[in-house]
C-alpha cells in the first residue's frame, strides 16, 4: 500500500485505538498536493500525512472507512479539484457549482413529500446557510444543507500574511469565537518558535477565553428561549450577554476580546481593576444562576427540548463531536483538560457531570454545568493574576520558518489551526473550526422531530455559520 | 416580576439622553496630531489593511472605513493616532470615512442629506429593518441581534425587524460580499419596497476589511447594492448601529448628524453644549408623533436646534 491507502490504514488503526479524527486538510505542494489527517490524543495533537503522485486526479475516499471525513473530504474536492473514490456524495460544500442554487435535490421520494428551501436570507437576525428540508408536511424524514454562500476564501487570504498580521485575521475567522481563535493561530506559532507564555499573559488568556465561553453560553440560552416564545427570560440572558460583553470591552477595549491576543503573549493586562472584576463576576453568576433555576423549573420550556434533537453516545463518538454536542452526547475531549495550554496548565478545572441525553435539553443543562466551570475559572484566573508579580505579558516570539498544529477550546469545541511560516510570513494556515466539524451532525438529529422543533436544534448546537465555509 | 422589578430600568435612554457607554466607546483609529509625524515616517506600513496614506507632500490621512480597529498604529505612534470615541462612526458617504476630511468631498453632502431626507421623511416613526449577512465572520450580527435586547431595545424608536423583505425599509448588510450571496443579497434587495435605505455594517460591508482582498469576496457591499450609510466597526458596537440607523433617519440630535450633545464626538472635537439634553430626554427621541412630516432632528429643542437653524 502507498500514498493515500497507506495514510488512511494508519488513520483507521489510530481511531480504533482510541484517538480522535480531528479533521482532514490537503496542502498543495511542488511535489503534489499533501494529505494531512489530525489525530488528537492525551499527549497532544499528532498528524500523519501523505503525498499523492503529481498529477494525479483521484484518491481512494477516507469517508466509507470514516464517516467523520464526509465533509473534510468534499472541502478538499472544491478546493484542490482532486477526487476521492468512493465518496458518497461528492456534492459541492463550500463552492457553489453555477446553476446549483435553483436547484431543489430530492432525497426522500414519496407522495406528498415536498422540500422547503430555507434560507440563505431567514428570518431574524441570522448567518447565511440554506436548509434544504424534505418533509411529507411535519416531519422532517431529511435535510440538508448549503453552507456555501458566505465562503469567504480565508485560508488562501492567509498565505503571505506576516505572521503578526494572521492573528489579525484568526480574530476575524469566526467573530463569536475570536479569542479561542487567535489562540489555536498563537499555540501554533509559539510551538514553531519553542516559547511559552509568560504566566500572567497565560491567565489574561484564561480570563477572555472563559469570558467568550459565558458570553455564547449566554447567546445560545436566550435564542432557545426565543424559539419557545419565552420574552421574559430571553430579555433577561440577553441582558447578561450585554454584561459579559461589556465586561470584555471595559477589559481591552473590544467586546469580542480582539486585540488582546498575540504570538508571545498578550498586549495588555486587562484594565479592569481585580477587585473591581471580581465583584462583577460574582454578581454576574448570582444573577445567571437564579435565572437558570428559574428557566430550568419552566415544565412547558423543558418540555420543548426533552428529547428533541438527539445524538446518540455512539454516533457522537464514532464522529468525534466536539464541545458541548459532544459533552452532552456523552463524548467529552476538552482541550483545556486533556491538552491544556496557557493558563490552564495550572488552574482548577474541575471534572463536569457526566452527561449522556444528547438531547437539546442535556445540552442546555450541559452550558450550564460548563458555565459554573468558566466562572470558577474567572475567580481563580483573576486571583492568580492580581497576585502574579507585574512583568513582561509577551515574550520574544520570532519565527522564520516552520509548521506546527495549535488547538484551543472554543465555546462550541475544539479549534485547530494548521500552519506553516517560511521567511517570517504564512505559507499555509488552515483553521479548522468546531463548527466546521460538528455542522455535519446536523444532518443526523431530527428523527423523530417536526418542523416546529428546527430552530431549538438549531440553538441548541450554538454554531457559527462563518467557521464553517471559511 | 419581583425579580424584574429589583433590577431597575437597563434600558438606555440614548440618544436623547447620554449614555456613559456609549460615550466611552472605542471608535475607529484618528489622527490625533498629524504634525507629528516626521519626514522619511513610513506609517502607511503600520496598518495591516492600508488604512493609513502618507503622501508626498506630508500629509496623513486614515480611511476609517478600512480601519479594523486592531489598534496597531496607536500602540506604536500614540503621538500620531489615537483612538476615536463615542458612536458616531458612520458617514453618508464612503469618502467621508476618511479623516481629515478631504477638502470638496463634502460639497454635495447637502445634496445627499436632502435626498436621504425625502426618502426617509414617510417612515417617520415606525421603521422596519431586514438584516442580510454577505459574508460576515458573525459578530456583526450579534451586535445586530443585541439592539433587541432590553438594554438597547430598538422598539423603544418605533424600530422594528421584518422577516419579509416586501416589509423593510432598511436594509442592514454585513460581511465583505461573499461571491455567494451577492445575488441572494440584490434579490432581497430588490424585493425591497422604494423608498429604502441600505446601511453597510462593519468594515468589512464598508471596504472587505482584512478579508479582503480575496478571490471570495468583493472588497465590501457597495459594489453590489447603492450604500446609503457607511458604518465601520470590527464590529461595530450596538450603539454605533443606533446611531447608523438614526442618521439614515435623520432623527439625530444633531444638525448633520454629528453629535450636539449628549455623547463625547470624536477625538479633536470638544463636547457641545449639553443644555438641551435633559429637558428633551422624556419625549425627545421617541414618542413624538411626526404630524408636519418633518424630520426629528428639526423639532429637537435646544442648542442642537440652534445648530439646525444655522445650517439651514
Amino acid at each position: 500500500m502507498t500514498g493515500a491507502a497507506a495514510l488512511w490504514d494508519s488513520v483507521t488503526r489510530q481511531v480504533a485505538e482510541g484517538r480522535r479524527f480531528a479533521g482532514l486538510m490537503a496542502t498543495q505542494r511542488p511535489g503534489g498536493i499533501l494529505l494531512s489527517a489530525h489525530l488528537a490524543g492525551a499527549t497532544g495533537i499528532v498528524t500523519a500525512e501523505a503525498t499523492l503522485p503529481p498529477g494525479a486526479a483521484s484518491y481512494p475516499a477516507l469517508t466509507p472507512m470514516l464517516g467523520a471525513a464526509f465533509w473534510y473530504e468534499r472541502e478538499i474536492h472544491d478546493l484542490f479539484g482532486i477526487v476521492p473514490e468512493g465518496h458518497p456524495r461528492l456534492a459541492p460544500l463550500i463552492r457553489p457549482r453555477a446553476g446549483d442554487e435553483h436547484l431543489l435535490p430530492r432525497h426522500v421520494l414519496g407522495p406528498g413529500l415536498f422540500t422547503i428551501p430555507h434560507g440563505p436570507v431567514r428570518s431574524g437576525v441570522l448567518e447565511s446557510i440554506e436548509y434544504l428540508v424534505e418533509t411529507p408536511g411535519e416531519d422532517i424524514p431529511h435535510l440538508n444543507m448549503r453552507v456555501h454562500y458566505k465562503h469567504r476564501g480565508i485560508e488562501r487570504r492567509f498565505e503571505g500574511m506576516t505572521v503578526a498580521d494572521g492573528v489579525l485575521l484568526a480574530e476575524r475567522t469566526e467573530g463569536v469565537a475570536s479569542v479561542a481563535h487567535a489562540l489555536a493561530y498563537c499555540h501554533a506559532i509559539e510551538r514553531m518558535a519553542g516559547v511559552t507564555v509568560p504566566w500572567p499573559a497565560g491567565l489574561v488568556r484564561v480570563l477572555h477565553a472563559e469570558l467568550e465561553r459565558a458570553a455564547s453560553h449566554l447567546d445560545t440560552a436566550a435564542r432557545l428561549c426565543d424559539a419557545a416564545g419565552l420574552a421574559v427570560a430571553t430579555a433577561r440572558f440577553g441582558v447578561h450577554k450585554e454584561q459579559v460583553l461589556r465586561l470584555v470591552s471595559r477589559m481591552c477595549g473590544s467586546r469580542f476580546g480582539r486585540g488582546v491576543v498575540v504570538p508571545g503573549g498578550v498586549t495588555a493586562r486587562p484594565q479592569v481593576p481585580a477587585a473591581e472584576f471580581l465583584a462583577e463576576i460574582g454578581r454576574m453568576e448570582r444573577a445567571v444562576n437564579a435565572d437558570a433555576a428559574a428557566l430550568m423549573g419552566t415544565a412547558s420550556f423543558l418540555d420543548r427540548l426533552r428529547g428533541t434533537g438527539p445524538l446518540s453516545p455512539e454516533r457522537a463518538r464514532e464522529h468525534g463531536a466536539l464541545g458541548p454536542i459532544g459533552k452532552a452526547s456523552g463524548f467529552s475531549d476538552d482541550a483545556r483538560l486533556v491538552r491544556p495550554y496557557d493558563g490552564y496548565l495550572r488552574l482548577g478545572l474541575g471534572r463536569l457531570p457526566e452527561h449522556s441525553g444528547g438531547d437539546a435539553l442535556t445540552r442546555l443543562r450541559l452550558r450550564w454545568d460548563e458555565l459554573r466551570q468558566s466562572f470558577h475559572l474567572l475567580h481563580q484566573a483573576a486571583d492568580e493574576l492580581s497576585a502574579a508579580p507585574d512583568g513582561p505579558l509577551r515574550g520574544e516570539c520570532a519565527v522564520t520558518g516552520g509548521r506546527a498544529v495549535g488547538w484551543a477550546e472554543a465555546p462550541q469545541g475544539e479549534v485547530l489551526y494548521d500552519t506553516a511560516v517560511a521567511d517570517g510570513r504564512l505559507i499555509r494556515c488552515r483553521p479548522r473550526s468546531a463548527s466546521f466539524h460538528n455542522l455535519v451532525l446536523f444532518h443526523e438529529v431530527f428523527a423523530g422531530d417536526i418542523l416546529t422543533d428546527f430552530p431549538f436544534i438549531e440553538a441548541s448546537f450554538g454554531l457559527s455559520v462563518a467557521g464553517v465555509a471559511l | 416580576m419581583l425579580r424584574g422589578l429589583r433590577n431597575g430600568v437597563v434600558t438606555t435612554r440614548w440618544p436623547a439622553r447620554p449614555d456613559a457607554y456609549a460615550s466611552e466607546w472605542r471608535g475607529p483609529a484618528t489622527l490625533r496630531d498629524p504634525l507629528a509625524a516626521r519626514a522619511g515616517d513610513d506609517l502607511g506600513l503600520l496598518c495591516p489593511t492600508q488604512a493609513i496614506s502618507s503622501h508626498t507632500d506630508g500629509s496623513l490621512h486614515i480611511d476609517q472605513g478600512k480601519c479594523i480597529l486592531c489598534g496597531r498604529c496607536v500602540a506604536q505612534r500614540p503621538d500620531v493616532f489615537g483612538w476615536s470615541a463615542g458612536p458616531a462612526a458612520a458617514g453618508l458617504t464612503r469618502e467621508g470615512l476618511v479623516v481629515p476630511q478631504i477638502p470638496d468631498s463634502n460639497a454635495n453632502l447637502a445634496a445627499i442629506r436632502a435626498g436621504l431626507r425625502a426618502r426617509t421623511a414617510a417612515l417617520r416613526r415606525s421603521v422596519h429593518l431586514r438584516h442580510v449577512d454577505a459574508g460576515s465572520d458573525g459578530a456583526e450580527e450579534q451586535e445586530i441581534q443585541a439592539l433587541l435586547n432590553p438594554v438597547y431595545d430598538v422598539h423603544r424608536l418605533g424600530i422594528f425587524f421584518t422577516a419579509s423583505p416586501r416589509h423593510a425599509d432598511v436594509l442592514l448588510v454585513t460581511g465583505a460580499g461573499a461571491r455567494g450571496m451577492l445575488a441572494p443579497l440584490r434579490r432581497t434587495y430588490d424585493g425591497m419596497p422604494d423608498p429604502k435605505i441600505v446601511i453597510a455594517v462593519g468594515s468589512d460591508a464598508v471596504s472587505g476589511g482584512l478579508v479582503s482582498p480575496s478571490d471570495a469576496t468583493s472588497g465590501g457591499v457597495g459594489g453590489a447594492i447603492p450604500v446609503d450609510v457607511w458604518l465601520p466597526g470590527s464590529p461595530p458596537s450596538p450603539f454605533g448601529i443606533l446611531h447608523a440607523l438614526l442618521l439614515a433617519l435623520g432623527r439625530l440630535p444633531g444638525a448633520d448628524g454629528r453629535p450636539a450633545s449628549g455623547w463625547q464626538p470624536r477625538a479633536g472635537r470638544q463636547r457641545g453644549p449639553d443644555g438641551g439634553s435633559g429637558a428633551d430626554g422624556q419625549s425627545g427621541a421617541d414618542g413624538q408623533s411626526g404630524a408636519d412630516g418633518q424630520s426629528g432632528a428639526d423639532r429637537q429643542p435646544g442648542p442642537s436646534r440652534r445648530d439646525q437653524g444655522e445650517s439651514r
